[in-house]
């Protein structure tokens, strides 16, 4: 059972090709991470696999336990169980915290049938006490004159209430201080789980003190050119992306 | 009790026929309509209707919910009352505007269609001036404050039925109120006309709230006049909802005659089909020190089309006004059509004064980002849509009157996504 990218190549609409051949299987009960330097196309290949429209998969498959999810649209990708937290993520004038993420379990019910409200608020509390949130994050628009820490903590309440089975956490330490950060990485330990494979993409060791990975890749150019333990970040963290100029020249 | 009107009110009804009869019909080249389908006006072959049966009478009224907690209730079926409900405190007249003229004659008389109606449709109110036959009349005195809202529902029952629904509100001295309008058809199917006028007063250091729900079936076309007057440190809200009718004139007047006055101009439009809603507005800053705030939101889907003319006129001698005009159009299809003309006109000094449109649609990375917890789609873009009109209905701040306002909205975003007609 694994989220399982199979030399997956993909391109932007004007043909520009920005995966060249991913591949990559991550486990249930398994948390990877990729780093890697800007513009290796790290953002890309979570969009990719969330299903975005502005890029075209001219090669490879994504597969979760077993299916493939090609044909799938962006939310039929998300009911079927991937996550993606985003980097940036939307605001949404005019709909409140608490409204939007009860759409987005209700889109997971059949057709007919209600979530339970006092159920429902009892659980996106507890959810926000983790994370150290203010209640009045439920009736605030969502993401709407949030600050960064804020937004990103409001990434891991979805994705704690959306319980998925592959999270793809795009940058999200980006633009945190280390209070937030360690709050953060709180919510997304607390999702560990043997049912669930985790996939964290950053540009700082910093994050892996707080969120161990079970293995680190290093993405450069469109491909995972590295693969390793923990023990890779601190390498890149000391030594940097040097290495991906020396075989590039050897 | 005599029944007979005022003199004063037959004598101006007369001279309003002969005004509605010598007042030529806006034609091509009129500033006031422009944009406008001047189609939409030939109204020949509407009559005023029928008195309802009793057995729609009781469907009406069955019909006719709202909010649970009303201080009062008044159903009107062409302008017939069919129905009411009060729980009006000491202080306070609210009475059909039938039963006004005949009790309180000298009050309706002094508030009667006082402002010049000049927007475009004085011919049109002319015509309701000739007409007008019911209605409601609020009048409260000073320091009464009416906890709930009083609750109104206009029906058109029958084919081709003219109504003319009068509202009229005047709050006394440091005073509080809130109006809530419900413009309804009996039916999906039959064509019919109303042309509304409503005139607030809102004494001195009053509040006065107004809600117009505007849910006429899509073969019924509507004028509706809103006249407003603030006297010093009063405060005025105007909130009118249009997802019905074929057609709909709003002319939103708002006249600032005291300093320390306010007045907010809200709206929502959410036109589909072929809906066409026409929108003009005058922010007239008559007094030093006044404030008016105008937000009207449209969200057009399929083939609709809107147009908003806005004025912020500031007066000779308004000095120190502050005043706002905003309109936001979201194009929810490529076929739509809004129009757009916000205008200003300053006679005074130290005047802050903004205004501007601006037409969107919503963003590709917007819909991904709810796509991608979930949500289908058509979903999306509605959740979006609804959350664009909502930033003005939690203007009205009063939650049970948001609620009323969103169920019209639901119904109509519930109506686009069936596809219904």
């Amino acid at each position: 059972m694994s989220l399982h990218i199979q030399n997956l190549h993909a391109t932007l609409e004007d043909g520009t090709e920005i995966l060249k051949g991913v591949t990559l299987e991550i486990p249930k009960g398994e948390v990877h991470a990729i780093m890697g330097p800007n513009g290796s196309g790290k953002s890309t290949l979570s969009k990719v696999i969330a299903g975005h429209e502005g890029y075209v998969v001219t090669g490879g498959a994504v597969t979760i336990d077993e299916e493939d999810i090609a044909e799938m649209s962006i939310d039929e990708r998300s009911r079927a169980g991937i996550f993606l937290a985003f980097q940036y993520p939307s605001e949404v004038p005019g709909v409140s915290n608490a409204n939007f993420i009860r759409a987005a379990l209700q889109a997971r019910l059949p057709k007919g049938e209600e979530i339970d409200a006092v159920a429902y608020y009892k659980s996106l509390y507890a959810k926000m006490d983790i994370l150290e949130m203010d209640r009045k994050f439920t009736g605030r628009a969502v993401n709407e004159g949030f600050s960064g820490g804020e937004k990103k903590r409001n990434e891991i309440l979805q994705m704690m209430m959306l319980e998925p089975k592959y999270c793809i956490l795009d940058e999200t330490d980006s633009g945190l201080d280390i209070d937030a950060l360690k709050i953060v990485a709180k919510g997304v330990n607390a999702m560990r789980s043997p049912d669930r494979g985790m996939l964290l993409i950053t540009h700082y060791q910093r994050l892996l003190d707080y969120i161990k990975p079970d293995h680190v890749h290093v993405m450069a150019e469109g491909r995972i050119v590295r693969s390793g333990g923990p023990e890779l970040a601190l390498e890149l963290e000391k030594d940097g992306y040097e290495f991906l100029k020396e075989a590039a020249l050897a | 009790m005599t029944t007979t009107l005022p003199n004063w009110f037959t004598a101006r009804q007369e001279a309003a026929q002969k005004r509605y009869e010598a007042t030529p019909a806006p034609k091509r080249g009129d500033e006031t309509w422009r944009f406008s389908n001047l189609k939409q006006l030939d109204f020949a072959g509407f009559v005023r209707g029928a008195d309802v049966s009793s057995a729609n009478t009781a469907d009406i009224v069955a019909r006719s919910t709202g909010i649970e907690k009303t201080a009062a209730k008044f159903v009107f079926a062409n302008d017939t009352l069919i129905h009411s409900e009060t729980n009006i405190p000491a202080g306070v007249i609210a009475l059909p505007l039938s039963e006004a003229l005949v009790s309180h004659p000298e009050l309706v008389e002094k508030h009667f269609m006082r402002q010049e109606t000049r927007l475009g449709s004085a011919k049109f109110a002319a015509w309701h001036e000739a007409m007008v036959s019911n209605g409601l009349f609020v009048h409260t005195g000073d320091n009464v404050e009416i906890e709930d809202p009083i609750e109104v529902h206009h029906w058109i029952s029958g084919q081709n039925t003219v109504i003319f629904p009068h509202t009229l509100v005047v709050t006394g001295t440091s005073s509080k109120v809130r109006v809530i309008d419900i413009f309804r058809s009996s039916d999906d199917i039959t064509p019919g006309l109303a042309i509304a006028f409503n005139d607030l007063c809102a004494g001195k250091n009053s509040q006065l709230d107004y809600v117009a729900v505007q849910a006429l079936n899509e073969v019924t076309r509507i004028i509706q006049i809103h006249e407003t007057a603030t006297a010093r440190d009063a405060s005025a809200k105007g909130f009118i909802l249009n997802t019905g009718a074929s057609w709909a004139r709003n002319e939103c007047l708002s006249r600032l005659e005291g300093p320390g006055s306010r007045s907010d101009m809200l709206s929502v439009s959410i036109p589909a089909r072929e809906q066409e809603y026409d929108q003009r507005t005058f922010q007239h800053h008559v007094s030093e020190g006044a404030y008016s705030d105008l937000l009207f939101k449209n969200s057009l889907y399929d083939n609709s089309k809107t147009i908003f003319s806005g004025l912020i006129f500031v007066d000779e001698g308004a000095h120190h006004t502050d005043a706002y005009q905003t309109c936001r159009n979201l194009m929810m299809s490529d076929t739509c059509e809004a129009n757009s003309m916000p205008g200003l006109e300053i006679n005074a000094d130290q005047v802050k004064c903004s205004h501007g449109s601006t037409s969107s649609q919503i963003h590709d990375d917007e819909i991904f980002y709810l796509r991608a917890r979930g949500i289908d789609p058509v979903r999306a873009r509605q959740l979006i849509a609804r959350g664009f009109s909502v930033e003005v209905v939690e203007r009205l701040a009063h939650e049970a009157t948001e609620e009323l306002v969103l169920r019209f909205v639901d119904d109509k975003f519930a109506h686009i996504a069936g596809g219904g007609a």
